[in-house]
């Protein structure tokens, strides 16, 4: 008995601090789901995995994309340190990882502005024919080039219906950026800069450059948070998918075409 | 039957040393091209982000095709037992074995990271049509090697009709993915058919029975051996049913897109208003490498050896010219992301894309095909791979 008493006389030892707050945090994980949600959707620790609990994608309202502006296009190839076509030595070479359409009805002459990019198809056609698997989805819908085991076969520029990714022709220059890696030899595309969700910004160098604008054409978000921006927006708007007869489900929706 | 006597060829003529340097020249150039593309990059190539396969993968896909087409001649000696064609297997197998290696020479230099190949053969997408033929192309060597084997070694000659036969049906599933290598991509219009794959299996009869058939003549001339008219007459007209099927095939393959009205602006661009791609089709896949080979082969003109000679080397030419259409002609049609609407960007949507080969990929290509056949001339200088007379008097003898 007196043994019982002098311990609960005894200050918390550090072991048992550590046990209850683990304890805590476990209970937290378990008790509150949406809670964790929505850290992952804020930012994603280097130790862990990207979750499927969260599908990334952008909506781009066609009607707001104002011709001849291509702000989005300077704000990739600034974050993502690629030289802009307009620079380069061989323009017909140059890797363009998002690029400026414009379309015209040829009977009605409507025209219509869009930024094309890779569109993280939920089944992407690149990731299918990638002999090597370099070529990857990540579980929170971010298609991405592995530049560690890319072979350079441009397969994947073959099978890609959108022209989305590019293959690096020439010896890279030093805009190189510490959290894009680059490599003459492989193909690249549009990454949703990854390192910036990964860094918890919840957006894309090229949707900050639209809205920085005035333009807002672009929203970048959750696609499976229905709190989400995008998501109300999806649910108001109509919209549709470049190609929706591949039935690719893709990341990227387009309002006003 | 009468047995047929096999043996080397002697070799050691100016002659023989003059033709094995001569297309060691070609594989050196073939080798400093690679050198010079891998140095400093894609640039240097007519290839961009339009045309990402250019001359190159042309002549690799060619020589792919080529290669188990001319296994063909040893196909039909050991699968569908037809004697005559007996003495002709090995000849038939070694072909085979190097126009692949050629091939796939080409194909993994012109990558853009060449330096990794060990990658490509230690990780594997199942889902990649590129990664099946890694797996068709090894099988097509051990496979056709054993083959080899049972025809060279008379203690293991009883199993040569079971090798035969497993490297014919492996030749088949092997030019059946490289045919789906494009017949399985959705995001080009030419492509995503079915169609290409049976295609490709008929194109590689011909291509590969044109090949055997200017090898194995000059093989013959060049080494004074006779080779008479029995064979070359049942070749030729072999030849001629293999043209005509591939005619047969390009003919259905064009008409079933044209009546299509998706289609119709992308089939106009190859049929009509393509230009270079357009007089290619024509002139160079048509006329030359169909019909003009066709009017020789079942004409009188058929019965002189100049003649199917010139009417293989034209099959070949117009061969590549095909390849030429299909993988360059294809790409150089702007995808069709909004149709109905015109397109402009800074990334060449909606316009046509040109292509200009430089020098480095033409000889990268052209070592390609040298090395297959410096392989060749070295095998049947130290395997008995020829027989010493294919007179018809010795041939008529294999068939009673």
């Amino acid at each position: 008995m007196s043994d019982t008493k002098m311990s609960d006389n005894t200050p918390d030892s550090p072991e048992r601090r550590r046990f209850i707050s683990t304890a805590t945090v476990a209970a937290g994980v378990t008790l509150v789901p949406g809670v964790m949600l929505v850290e992952v959707a804020q930012g994603r620790p280097e130790d862990q995995p990207a979750s499927s609990a969260v599908r990334w994608g952008m909506l781009i309202d066609a009607t707001k994309c104002a011709s001849g502006c291509d702000d989005c296009v300077s704000a990739c190839s600034t974050e993502n340190g690629w030289t802009p076509v307009a620079e380069s030595k061989h323009p017909t070479q140059a890797p363009q990882w998002i690029r400026k359409l414009e379309l015209q009805d040829p009977l009605t002459q409507g025209q219509t502005n869009l930024p094309m990019l890779c569109q993280h198809c939920a089944e992407p056609p690149c990731v299918d024919v990638c002999p090597t698997g370099a070529s990857f989805k990540r579980d929170d819908g971010i298609v991405l080039v592995n530049r560690h085991i890319c072979i350079g076969c441009r397969y994947c520029m073959m099978a890609c219906p959108y022209k989305a990714r590019s293959l690096v022709h020439e010896p890279l220059n030093d805009t190189q950026k510490p959290d894009v890696p680059r490599g003459i030899g492989c193909v690249e595309a549009c990454t949703f800069c990854v390192q910036k969700v990964d860094r918890g910004d919840g957006t894309t160098a090229c949707a900050e450059a639209c809205a920085k604008s005035g333009n807002n054409a672009i929203l970048f978000g959750d696609m499976n948070d229905p709190e989400s921006e995008i998501s109300k927006r999806l649910r108001e708007l109509p919209t549709k998918q470049v190609r929706a007869d591949l039935n690719l489900n893709l990341g990227v929706r387009y309002h006003g075409i | 039957m009468a047995s047929i006597t096999f043996r080397e060829v002697e070799g050691g003529s100016l002659k023989y040393w003059l033709l094995f340097g001569g297309i060691g020249l070609f594989v050196l150039f073939g080798f400093l091209s690679y050198l010079y593309m891998h140095h400093h990059g894609h640039v240097v190539t007519g290839m961009d982000n339009q045309i990402v396969w250019g001359l190159p993968h042309v002549f690799a896909v060619f020589l792919i095709v080529a290669a188990s087409g001319a296994l063909n001649v040893a196909s039909i000696a050991s699968v569908f037992n037809k004697p005559m064609y007996k003495p002709l297997a090995p000849l038939s197998a070694i072909l085979a074995l190097a126009l692949l290696a050629g091939g796939l020479l080409v194909l993994v230099l012109d990558l853009g990271r060449s330096d990794r190949l060990i990658v490509a053969m230690t990780h594997f997408n199942f889902k990649s049509m590129f990664t099946w033929n890694v797996f068709l192309y090894s099988g097509f060597f051990v496979l056709v090697g054993i083959y080899l084997w049972t025809m060279l070694d008379r203690n293991v000659k009883a199993y040569s009709k079971a090798a035969g036969t497993a490297a014919f049906i492996w030749r088949l599933t092997l030019t059946t993915g490289t045919g789906s290598l494009f017949g399985f991509l959705i995001a080009r219009q030419l492509y995503g058919s079915s169609m290409l794959a049976p295609m490709f299996i008929i194109m590689s009869f011909a291509y590969g029975l044109a090949i055997y058939l200017i090898v194995l003549a000059a093989a013959y001339a060049w080494t004074g051996r006779p080779l008479g008219n029995a064979v070359m007459m049942r070749l030729k007209t072999l030849l001629a049913v293999f043209v005509a099927a591939v005619l047969y095939f390009v003919v259905v393959y064009h008409l079933t897109n044209l009546y299509f009205a998706k289609m119709g602006p992308v089939e106009a661009f190859i049929l009509r208003d393509g230009g270079i791609f357009t007089s290619l089709f024509w002139v160079g896949q048509i006329l030359v490498g169909n019909v003009i080979p066709l009017v020789i082969l079942l004409t009188g003109l058929g019965k002189q050896r100049s003649w199917i000679m010139i009417a293989s080397a034209l099959v070949i030419l117009g061969g590549i010219v095909q390849m030429y259409v299909t993988i360059i002609g294809a790409q150089a049609y702007p995808l069709d992301m909004f149709p109905g609407m015109t397109v402009k960007s800074s990334f060449y949507d909606g316009v046509i894309h040109s292509y200009t080969p430089s020098t480095p990929e033409l000889f990268l290509g052209l070592g390609g095909v040298a090395v297959a056949l410096l392989m060749t001339t070295f095998a049947v200088k130290v395997l008995r791979l020829l027989p010493a007379s294919l007179d018809d008097t010795t041939v008529a003898a294999l068939e009673h």
